[in-house]
């Protein structure tokens, strides 16, 4: 994202009265929630009390980011067809999660994917490695969302200043990290509830407002999105973005794959799932997620084909946000400043849930994986000590990521939540899916499929034309990059998969008794983590 | 709800019975059965619908209706496969699943006490 001035006709003092209002109800919610927080259990997973809807619609809320909102209704309005292949990917990836993950991760967990792969390997290197990756995929992830609130501020709220971006930067960032601290997971999930109905409600008006206007008829409104951008149907039809070489199919097949198999795999989304009663909640959850986003996606694609029929593609391209400022240019055409400036308070409220969100799991994927069971070994002398270290770890955490974004903000951050996704796909799923399904996966298999998929996959990202070599990479100076493809999951995926098997089959270690418990836990969630009652 | 943990945990010699028992590896031969073919379905599934707006242009922009061409047509209905899986598991876990499911824990659970 690189934005330079604000959309034009927007009132800056309106968009940050309704974004305030938004940050003072959800802070009053977070306070309020925070009167039962005491325990580890609150802290990580808020007593695991909250039901399926509840925790669907806190899902969306933390999966719908501002790269699903205003990047894809953007790619669908100026690239046509190519912006909805996103949409596809995001979606049908919850099928990995509702039929493999969800109900077996809760069954047999605690708060981290460190459980999992503890519970019958050996604890101090899996957990470990397992919050290695934890923290690399919030890292990348975090600081796409940050940079992104950057770009978002002078858009939305006409700040074109350096310093004054800053200031924004770290007013959302200590935001962020007042929602973790106080409000722990049950403060964060109230934030996203809320976060995801502002979200929806607004697309859904937004939809029906634009279909309202070609009569409920989506031919219709297709035709005259591609009339106005030449009327020779390339917005219609496939190929616009993607399929201008052999090297670019290649490519949109290797983020076909990471977006498929990355979700099920990030450790955002998996930490959800400790936050419910039981599996069957678990379960309640995705099917809920599943419905949320995929009624989203489909009006992202009403909103992208709107904008690009209403704003006119040509216009959005040369608008400050490009692409990004689809969406909001759409609201300013269809409401005008008011409908403007509450789209522009939702997208700040996305940005702030999904970071909230990825902080508390990486924090307490360093507390209770890294810190209680590899530095003391599992003998803290109170879990209130695991929390305090969890609190500490999410201000880090939190300024790294107001740092991070204040650096990164004029970078070119697609690459980011592409890395996240790639890594998350490569070094997580093959590791929680071996170790939920396969007998003979050891340690050994575990610590090579974590530290190979991540090792794989960031020395692909390093040497791709994403990080050298062409105009739009993040080093425009030099070019070192050897390997072709901007999105590393064809290769790396399949790597991740080989090595888990391989480090498996080379070690000695037979863990198939311990196998024999897990699997009846995680089918039948005898033993499993009983909600607290307060 | 409640917070009390079983005072005697179920030993391994608990879970092994359980695991070798015919309830179980029926629960565990029905999962598998729906979640695995499932699995390569939709996967399957997917990729063909990006291969071939990947790779096959024309085909995909063929017109169907009005302006509405195939390529949009398969990608709506993989959110309509999608929501279909989603109700066809959730139908199968209640009905094939929970039942076999709660038995084996509650065995587990209240002869530890």
């Amino acid at each position: 994202m690189n934005l330079a001035q604000g959309v034009e006709g927007g009132s800056p003092a309106l968009n940050i009265s309704i974004f305030g209002l938004f940050v003072v109800a959800t802070l009053v919610v977070v306070f309020r929630a925070s009167r039962n927080t005491k325990t580890a259990s609150d802290y990580y997973a808020a007593g695991r009390a909250f039901s399926g809807p509840q925790n669907g619609t806190a899902i969306a809320g933390d999966y719908l980011s501002a790269a699903s909102f205003l990047g894809i209704a953007g790619a669908i309005a100026v690239y046509g067809y190519d912006g909805f292949l996103y949409s596809i990917g995001f979606l049908v990836a919850w099928l990995v999660a509702l039929l493999l993950v969800a109900e077996l991760l809760r069954n047999t967990g605690k708060f981290t994917m460190g459980d999992v792969l503890a519970f019958r390997m050996r604890q101090r290197p899996v957990r470990a490695a397992a919050a290695t990756s934890t923290l690399a995929v919030s890292f990348f992830y975090l600081l796409a969302q940050m940079a992104g609130a950057g770009g978002l501020v002078s858009l939305l709220l006409g700040i074109e200043a350096d310093a004054g971006q800053a200031v924004v930067i770290a007013v959302v960032g200590v935001v962020m990290i007042t929602y973790v601290l106080v409000g722990g997971m049950k403060g964060t999930t109230w934030v996203q509830i809320i976060k995801a109905a502002l979200l929806i409600a607004g697309t859904f008006a937004m939809t029906v407002w634009v279909l309202g206007r070609y009569g409920l008829n989506l031919s219709e409104l297709l035709g005259s999105a591609s009339e106005r951008a030449g009327g020779n149907d390339a917005l219609l039809n496939p190929g616009e973005r993607y399929g201008v070489s052999g090297t670019s199919q290649l490519d949109f097949l290797s983020l076909g794959i990471a977006l498929v198999l990355g979700t099920a795999g990030l450790p955002h989304v998996l930490m959800r799932f400790y936050t419910v009663p039981t599996a069957k909640e678990a379960r309640r959850s995705v099917v809920w997620a599943i419905v949320l986003i995929g009624l989203f996606y489909l009006f992202t694609l009403v909103l992208g084909y709107g904008a690009a029929a209403i704003v006119g593609s040509e216009t959005i391209s040369n608008a400050p946000g490009a692409e990004n400022s689809a969406a909001p240019l759409l609201a300013e055409a269809l409401g005008g400043p008011v409908l403007l400036g509450f789209i522009a308070a939702v997208a700040f409220a996305t940005i702030l849930a999904v970071v909230a969100g990825l902080t508390i799991t990486a924090s307490a994927s360093f507390a209770h994986d890294v810190y209680a069971n590899v530095i003391k070994k599992g003998k803290v002398d109170s879990k209130n000590t695991e929390v305090r270290v969890a609190r500490i770890t999410a201000c880090v955490i939190g300024a790294v990521a107001i740092v991070g974004g204040i650096l990164a903000k004029d970078q070119n951050v697609a690459f980011l939540v592409a890395l996240a996704f790639a890594v998350a796909a490569s070094a997580n799923l093959p590791t929680i899916l071996y170790s939920l399904f396969w007998k003979r996966f050891n340690t050994n298999g575990a610590l090579w499929s974590i530290y190979g998929g991540l090792t794989v996959t960031i020395v692909l990202i390093v040497f791709s034309p994403a990080v050298s070599g062409t105009e739009k990479s993040m080093i425009t100076g030099a070019d070192f990059h050897w390997f072709p493809l901007q999105n590393p999951g064809l290769v790396s995926i399949p790597v991740s998969f080989f090595l888990g098997w391989l480090g498996t089959v080379l070690s000695k270690e037979h863990l198939e008794e311990k196998y024999k418990e897990m699997e009846v836990r995680s089918l039948t969630g005898a033993g499993a983590e009983k909600a607290s009652t307060h | 709800m409640s917070t009390t943990e079983p005072t005697h945990p179920p030993g391994p010699e608990t879970w092994a019975e359980v695991h070798a028992s015919a309830e179980f590896k029926q629960l565990r031969k029905r999962l598998r059965n729906f979640v695995f073919p499932m699995t390569v379905l939709f996967l399957a599934w997917y990729l063909l619908y990006v291969v071939l707006a990947d790779y096959a242009h024309g085909f995909m922009s063929t017109k169907v209706i009005g302006n509405i061409n195939i390529g949009l047509v398969f990608g709506l209905l993989q959110f309509v496969s999608t929501f279909v899986i989603t109700w066809l598991y959730v139908r199968y876990a209640n009905r094939k699943l929970d039942p076999i499911a709660d038995k084996i824990r509650e065995d587990i659970e209240g002869g530890a006490q």
